[in-house]
């Protein structure tokens, strides 16, 4: 199956390991030969992966902290605005702007707006869900979710090139290279 | 980088001690295990076409329970919450006591998942996608109950929900009831995002594995389109550490909220300070218990021994012991303040207790969750898992009876003599109860053919395979 798909329309080359420590060492090596679109799949998550592929932090905490601001806010002002401000009721002597009384919600409220924003924010940042892409096209891909590790370099990347990203990718002793269709 | 996994957990000088425990204490996967074999033993209790005979007759029983359920909410909603037994001065009676009791069992769940995950506790791996599951299972029995107390729930709702209603009414801030919808409706909504995210690596598994194409359109839909890009793992691992760390605070919360719903009120037996501490411990207690009742049938019946191993019986059999000192410590911290406080209605409460007409039910608690957990000081006790089953029943029934004794007793012999009366349940209680437990098993029986009841990837992630054994080009 190595030449069935036009060059012009392939999404790229992938090479399979079967080991995390084969996938990392290669993955540290196309990024040192200069190779930037590319992307490393694994049935594990694997820390030394991001550094190897030269991936930037997530700014995922960031967002989550925001959420949680929120959702504290949130929930402060609408215990303020219903109980001082729409609806002003005394209960038992209690000043409407009762505040302690109002940090329970808060706290809640908080919680449930980080949580929330980890959540979608995770899968947004991530572009989940997507019913279809290239590597699937890969019949051993099957096994990436069991015990087999890919690396993806893209025909996107401004050094990919067929014949010199295949043979590129061979030098690393993995079990195998495929192309990938779009 | 090879250095920082391979670094021994003991100081030098102990290394003796330590190499003479490590070799006493069983390690949390069976060895032999490879990417491979954890997959395929957890995805094939799914995936296989065979269902064992023994799920049916586990289902046939919880499905059984469950049409219990059915006719109870169903008689319950024609006539009245008057087919209960709870009645003024017990205003709450089993609505309560089994929401305290469904919800605490869920705590253990939000604790093996996030807490065990921030300490960096292997061992919680092969335990947290079930404990998880049934921490979403409980909170649903647990919410039926003060959901189905207000009677006719589709016109209660503005009492618990804040939204802008035809009558212009907004629910109380100020009552520690609302503070309760807030705490469990978030807590459900956090422990199912949790719980989602943990299965979507494993969902993609599933699809990867089906053999029939129903399945793997169904298991593909619910993982998302999920690759194992190392992208996606570094948001994703980000994602589940902050889900873990938010939880953890959430958790504990919780069940102090529920708490409060009892501490925040003027009522002998109620009015104490150590409420919330007391209440989480307990929970963590009761939960570990269900945990463990859960997981001794489902080792030994699918064949998990490997992965769920003695370290995991031996750890969990330890935390309810800490868990349920702490708890006997709330008991004694209570009857000291009765006495202490010279109060005449927190001395007569606490009297009541010991000698009145539900005394033995009080002696019961005290000798499940004070004396009998003391047998897990013992080693052959923490081996002897038919036996620890069976504790694991019984500190369930304690923690039961711990609620029944609170929340009963503090209110049939309150201040006023002429008030007093006594409590009994119908059979319409006893049904609501049973029935949730229906639903639970119910619920457990179809996650457990369903979905996979270990964490694929968090195992694959701690068989030897999945160290790196590479020189590292810093």
């Amino acid at each position: 199956m190595a030449h069935e798909v036009p060059a012009s329309t392939l999404y790229g080359l992938m090479a399979e390991f079967d080991s995390p420590s084969a996938l990392v060492e290669a993955a540290d090596k196309a990024r040192l030969a200069g190779y930037r679109r590319m992307d490393a799949y694994s049935p594990i998550p694997i820390e030394e992966l991001s550094e190897a592929l030269g991936l930037r932090r997530t700014r995922l905490p960031i967002l989550v902290f925001l959420g949680g601001l929120a959702g504290g806010l949130g929930g402060y002002g609408l215990e303020y605005w219903s109980q001082v401000i729409e609806y002003p009721m005394n209960i038992g002597g209690r000043l409407y702007h009762s505040w302690p009384h109002f940090i329970p919600v808060t706290f809640e409220t908080t919680v449930l707006g980080a949580a929330l924003t980890a959540f979608v924010g995770m899968w947004a940042l991530n572009e989940l869900p997507q019913p279809y892409h290239p590597v699937f096209n890969v019949p051993e891909f099957v096994r990436a979710s069991t015990d087999r590790f890919f690396l993806c370099i893209e025909s996107g990347d401004p050094r990919f090139d067929r014949e010199a990203t295949w043979t590129f990718l061979e030098g690393l002793r993995p079990v195998g290279v495929s192309e990938v269709a779009p | 980088m090879a250095d920082n996994l391979e670094q021994p957990h003991h100081r030098i000088g102990a290394a003796d001690d330590t190499a003479a425990l490590m070799a006493r204490t069983p390690a949390v996967i069976a060895p032999g295990h490879t990417f491979d074999t954890v997959t395929d033993v957890i995805s094939h209790t799914v995936l296989s076409k065979r269902t064992p005979l023994g799920w049916f007759l586990g289902f046939g029983v919880a499905f059984i329970l469950l049409m219990i359920l059915n006719l109870t909410i169903g008689n319950l909603l024609l006539t009245g919450i008057g087919i209960w037994g709870n009645n003024v001065p017990v205003g709450w009676a089993f609505d309560i006591i089994n929401f305290v009791w469904w919800i605490g069992i869920g705590h253990a769940g939000t604790l093996i998942s996030a807490i065990l995950l921030l300490f960096r506790q292997q061992w919680r791996t092969s335990i947290n996608r079930f404990a998880e599951a049934m921490t979403l299972f409980a909170v649903a029995c647990a919410a039926m109950f003060p959901v189905l107390h207000t009677g006719r729930p589709w016109l209660a709702i503005y009492w618990l929900f804040p939204y802008p209603n035809t009558m212009g009414l907004w629910p109380q801030f100020k009552s520690p009831l609302i503070w309760d919808v807030f705490a469990v409706s978030t807590y459900a909504t956090v422990s199912l995002l949790f719980w989602y995210t943990g299965l979507v690596p494993d969902l993609a598994t599933l699809r990867d594995r089906a053999k029939s194409r129903v399945a793997q359109r169904i298991y593909g839909m619910a993982a998302l389109g999920w690759r194992g890009s190392a992208r996606h793992w570094q948001r994703y691992e980000m994602a589940y550490l902050l889900l873990a760390g938010i939880s953890t605070p959430l958790v504990l919360s919780v069940h102090s909220v529920v708490s409060f719903d009892f501490a925040v009120s003027v009522l002998p037996g109620w009015h104490a300070t150590i409420f919330p501490p007391y209440f989480v411990a307990g929970a963590i207690y009761s939960g570990f218990a269900m945990v463990m009742t859960l997981a001794i049938p489902l080792r030994r019946f699918y064949g998990l021994e490997d992965f769920i191993t003695m370290r995991h019986i031996h750890n969990m059999t330890k935390v309810m012991l800490v868990t349920g000192m702490i708890v006997a410590y709330g008991y004694a911290n209570e009857a000291f303040f009765s006495w202490y406080s010279a109060n005449p209605y927190e001395g007569y409460m606490m009297l009541n207790r010991m000698t009145g007409p539900y005394a033995l039910f009080y002696w019961s608690l005290i000798g499940i969750n004070a004396m009998m957990i003391q047998l897990f000081w013992f080693r052959s006790v923490r081996e002897n898992i038919p036996l620890l089953f069976v504790l694991s029943l019984f500190v369930n029934i304690g923690m039961w009876l711990e609620r029944f004794i609170i929340i009963v007793t503090s209110l049939h012999r309150d201040f006023l003599p002429s008030s007093w009366d006594m409590y009994a349940p119908t059979r319409w209680d006893f049904g609501m109860f049973a029935g949730t437990i229906g639903l639970f098993l119910a619920l457990f029986f179809l996650f457990i053919r369903f979905l996979p009841a270990i964490a694929m990837f968090e195992m694959r992630a701690i068989v030897p395979e999945a160290k790196l054994k590479m020189e590292h080009h810093g």
